[in-house]
């Protein structure tokens, strides 16, 4: 190990009273190959953190253990600690369908099922045994108004999702993920499928939900990091480089490798 | 521009390849069809044989047929989809999935005769089933087992794994993405497989010709333990065993023709129901 | 929550057996097929019955020599793949690389239409029609020859044939052709220097399968060859292979004779060596795939 961390003095820049992640000493393997390299880092609760670095760094890795999604992967295996709500949910123990209950997610490609936009967004309510057409009417409008896409789609729920333009799919995946009541949202990168207009839209979007839920998201795009972020997360080859508030990480960074991504040194 | 020449000749042959394909299929079915369809009447599918088999219709023989196809499609459809359920969401790897990888493929491969042999020797005799409907539809199964798991294994293998990862992000289940999520969009793939197994056990001889099928029948099936006749078996038959095989041939280009066109249309359903679901396919 | 996890796990254990299923039924067919046919060779020998030119079981003494039988399946098989071999690469080629893409699904239906006609209308067609036909040409005694068989198994073995190698083709990468294209190469020398060797061992598998179609076909050959055992084969006069004796004598053979015991005897020699066939067919086509 060449690279060392520096956790301590990372951390003291973000001061959350409750954060709704502690991540301590997060590592991430592939086989082999080390793909997250002992990250401390605090999420604070009900703001918007953007997780940015060039591709390969890491960032899709580190979103995929909050939910503990990388189980699927053969072969991949995380160690330290990852808290949420004084549960570790790195402990094997974990209730992983009680854990994806509370943290969302929303993908690069807008990944709607082959069902009806209703029964997209409700399929979560439903397989968590919610049932009755009225009550599930309701979580539905409620989770397609939190992703302003209510007023466009209301006279055709029972349309295929797949009738939907790229960017409408992407907020109906976000108002699926809604559904279940989550505290976390994560986004792995929601833009990088959809036009400039369906983008701006869902940067607006962000912004909002930031008031109710706490937002992760993963991007390589820096002026979006800027725009939707209150706390921005550097990482380069696995490694934390830099976690500050966005605005002084983008003005004033510590880290000359910060500095070189920000100048576009690397990409 | 010699080398032009050479090269010309070249694709004509690979045509030529390709036009025997059609010639050889259109040969066939057309000249069933031309030397059947006399023979084919409301009383063909609905008497029995009379005289020997010199006179009649083929009502038995399709009933029979009816019966086999129906009890293999009950018996190795949900056997093939289970499996292939196993082999593409569960399975991780390991020991025990590569064995079966290889028994799929070798049972694939095994000859129809020898399925007629297994199933004279396990079912017929061992299990003391006699030669009988259920003997022949266990022996169709099996054979028709690895042609349904490969079908529904690729059906399976064919939907994004973003489904997946959307149900599971969720918080669903394994079991609850599959039969929510996985399983709906696979249907027509898994669909196309078996009408194409079914589609092959219709037309098999060697397997039921030990364990299921009788010369003649004088009333149709009553249970599952009743010997059967079936369509390819009285086809063969009637060809070559009968006394005066030269007198009915007209009996048997009907025969012939009402096997193909059962056996093909299966086929033809399945590749339209393929086509529909590649030009509805929206992922 | 319990019962959320035990849904899963009972239905991994479910498919989990219907896949063991699949293991299951190969097993007991290699157990029955050698059960029924091991008590044969206390009394004959197991040379004498793999090399015995002389098969007549129900003589006294009985002889169980299958030599003939065998070497009238590899004739007709041998037949059968000059046929499919040759068309069969000819039809993937002809969809792979020159076909343009709407007519492929048509050609590619066709082929298996081909597949899905059952062997007895393929014996019946032969029977009536290309038999008395193959007769009159070539002026002989007999219609029904290994020639006949060998001409029905191919084009039952050809959309094998080309199914396996068209996937073949069809997994060699562009980038490959694009290459060749860039030299200044022609479409034809392309497909001949580049896309072919890139495909062989893929058609090569296709071959192997291809055979161990021919050489299982039962009812086809049955009603077509003649079924007499003349040694030496020759393509122009009637050959009985290993499947149609079994099709033909089970019926005769009293259960738990010798005779009866000969034919379990034959149907294992067919077995094996077709499960040979398919393990290397797919070795090689693993290969292929791994892009080897």
């Amino acid at each position: 190990m060449v690279t060392k961390t520096r956790p301590v003095e990372v951390n003291q820049r973000i001061e959350a009273e409750a954060p709704a992640f502690r991540v301590r000493n997060l590592s991430f393997f592939y086989g082999r190959e080390k793909v997250l390299k002992g990250i401390t880092m605090d999420i604070p609760r009900h703001r918007v953190t953007a997780i940015m670095g060039p591709s390969g760094c890491g960032k899709s890795t580190f979103l995929r253990v909050l939910n503990r999604l990388y189980e699927r992967i053969p072969g991949a295996k995380a160690t330290g600690e990852v808290w949420l709500d004084g549960e570790n949910i790195l402990d094997p123990r974990l209730d992983v369908v009680a854990l994806r209950r509370k943290v969302g997610m929303v993908f690069q490609k807008p990944n709607p099922f082959p069902k009806s936009i209703f029964d997209n967004v409700a399929y979560g309510p439903r397989i968590h045994g919610v049932r009755g057409r009225r009550k599930l009417s309701f979580i539905v409008e409620r989770a397609l108004r939190q992703a302003a896409l209510w007023d466009e789609v209301k006279d055709k729920l029972k349309r295929s999702a797949f009738d939907l333009s790229g960017g409408q799919q992407q907020r109906l995946c976000i108002a699926r993920a809604l559904a279940v009541e989550p505290q976390v949202l994560l986004m792995d990168e929601p833009t990088s499928a959809l036009d400039p207009a369906a983008t701006a839209k869902i940067e607006e979007l962000v912004r909002t939900l930031s008031q109710g839920f706490t937002v992760v998201i993963v991007t390589h795009n820096l002026q979006q990091a800027a725009r939707v972020s209150h706390h921005t997360a550097f990482l380069l080859s696995g490694e934390l480089v830099e976690y500050a508030p966005t605005e002084e990480l983008f003005t004033r960074p510590k880290d000359p490798r910060t500095e070189d991504y920000l100048t576009g040194r690397f990409s | 521009m010699r080398r032009r020449h050479w090269e010309g000749l070249g694709y004509v042959l690979l045509s030529l390849s390709a036009g025997a394909v059609l010639l050889v299929l259109g040969a066939v079915v057309l000249f069933l069809l031309v030397q059947g369809a006399p023979a084919l009447s409301w009383e063909f599918f609905t008497s029995f044989p009379r005289r020997g088999m010199t006179q009649g219709g083929i009502l038995p023989a399709l009933v029979g047929t009816g019966y086999l196809m129906a009890g293999t499609v009950v018996i190795s459809v949900p056997l093939g989809v289970g499996a292939a359920v196993w082999l593409s969401e569960y399975a991780r790897g390991g020991r025990w999935l590569r064995a079966v990888r290889v028994g799929v493929n070798a049972l694939a491969g095994v000859p129809s005769i020898v399925f007629g042999l297994f199933g004279l020797a396990f079912f017929v005799k061992a299990m003391g089933l006699g030669v009988s409907l259920l003997s022949g539809v266990l022996t169709l199964s099996l054979l028709a087992l690895p042609v349904v798991i490969r079908a529904a294994e690729e059906a399976l293998r064919a939907v994004p794994e973003e489904f997946r990862e959307g149900a599971y992000a969720l918080g669903a289940t394994p079991w609850q993405a599959i039969h929510t999520v996985v399983l709906p969009a696979a249907l027509p793939g898994i669909l196309t497989g078996a009408i194409l197994a079914v589609g092959r056990a219709a037309g098999e001889t060697a397997p039921i010709m030990f364990t299921a099928a009788a010369y003649y029948t004088p009333r149709l099936p009553r249970s599952p333990l009743d010997e059967v006749m079936a369509l390819p078996y009285h086809l063969y038959v009637m060809a070559t065993e009968s006394t005066f095989f030269w007198k009915t041939r007209h009996l048997q280009y009907g025969t012939a023709l009402a096997l193909l066109v059962l056996v093909l249309s299966f086929y033809l359903i399945a590749g339209l129901l393929r086509a529909r679901a590649r030009r509805r396919k929206r992922w | 929550m319990k019962k959320r996890g035990l849904a899963d796990r009972v239905v991994k254990v479910i498919t989990w057996g219907c896949a063991s299923c699949s293991l299951l039924g190969l097993g007991l067919i290699t157990l029955f097929l050698f059960r029924e046919a091991v008590p044969l060779f206390s009394r004959v020998s197991f040379g004498g019955f793999l090399f015995g030119a002389v098969w007549r079981p129900t003589s006294d003494p009985p002889s169980f020599g299958i030599l003939p039988m065998v070497a009238g399946s590899a004739l007709v098989t041998f037949g059968a793949l000059l046929v499919a071999v040759p068309f069969g690469i000819g039809v993937a080629l002809f969809i792979g690389e020159v076909l343009p893409q709407g007519f492929r699904d048509l050609l590619k239906l066709s082929v298996e239409i081909l597949a899905g006609i059952p062997s007895v209308v393929y014996g019946f067609f032969g029977l009536v029609v290309v038999g008395p036909w193959l007769q009159g040409v070539l002026g002989l005694p007999t219609g029904q020859t290994a020639l006949l068989a060998a001409l029905l198994l191919g084009v039952m073995a050809l959309p094998t044939v080309a199914s396996v190698a068209e996937d073949a083709v069809a997994a060699v990468p562009d980038s490959l052709r694009e290459a060749s294209l860039a030299l200044g190469a022609t479409p034809w020398q392309t497909m001949w220097r580049v896309v072919l060797p890139a495909a062989k061992s893929g058609a090569f598998a296709g071959v192997l399968l291809g055979m161990g179609r021919a050489i299982g076909e039962t009812m086809t050959v049955l009603m077509v060859s003649g079924n007499s055992p003349v040694w030496p084969p020759s393509f122009l006069s009637p050959v009985r292979t290993m499947t149609a004796t079994v099709a033909l004598e089970m019926a005769e053979a009293p259960v738990g004779g010798l005779h009866y015991r000969a034919l379990f005897a034959v149907g294992g020699v067919l077995f094996l060596f077709v499960l040979l066939l398919n393990l290397v067919g797919e070795l090689v086509a693993h290969r292929v795939r791994r892009g080897a």
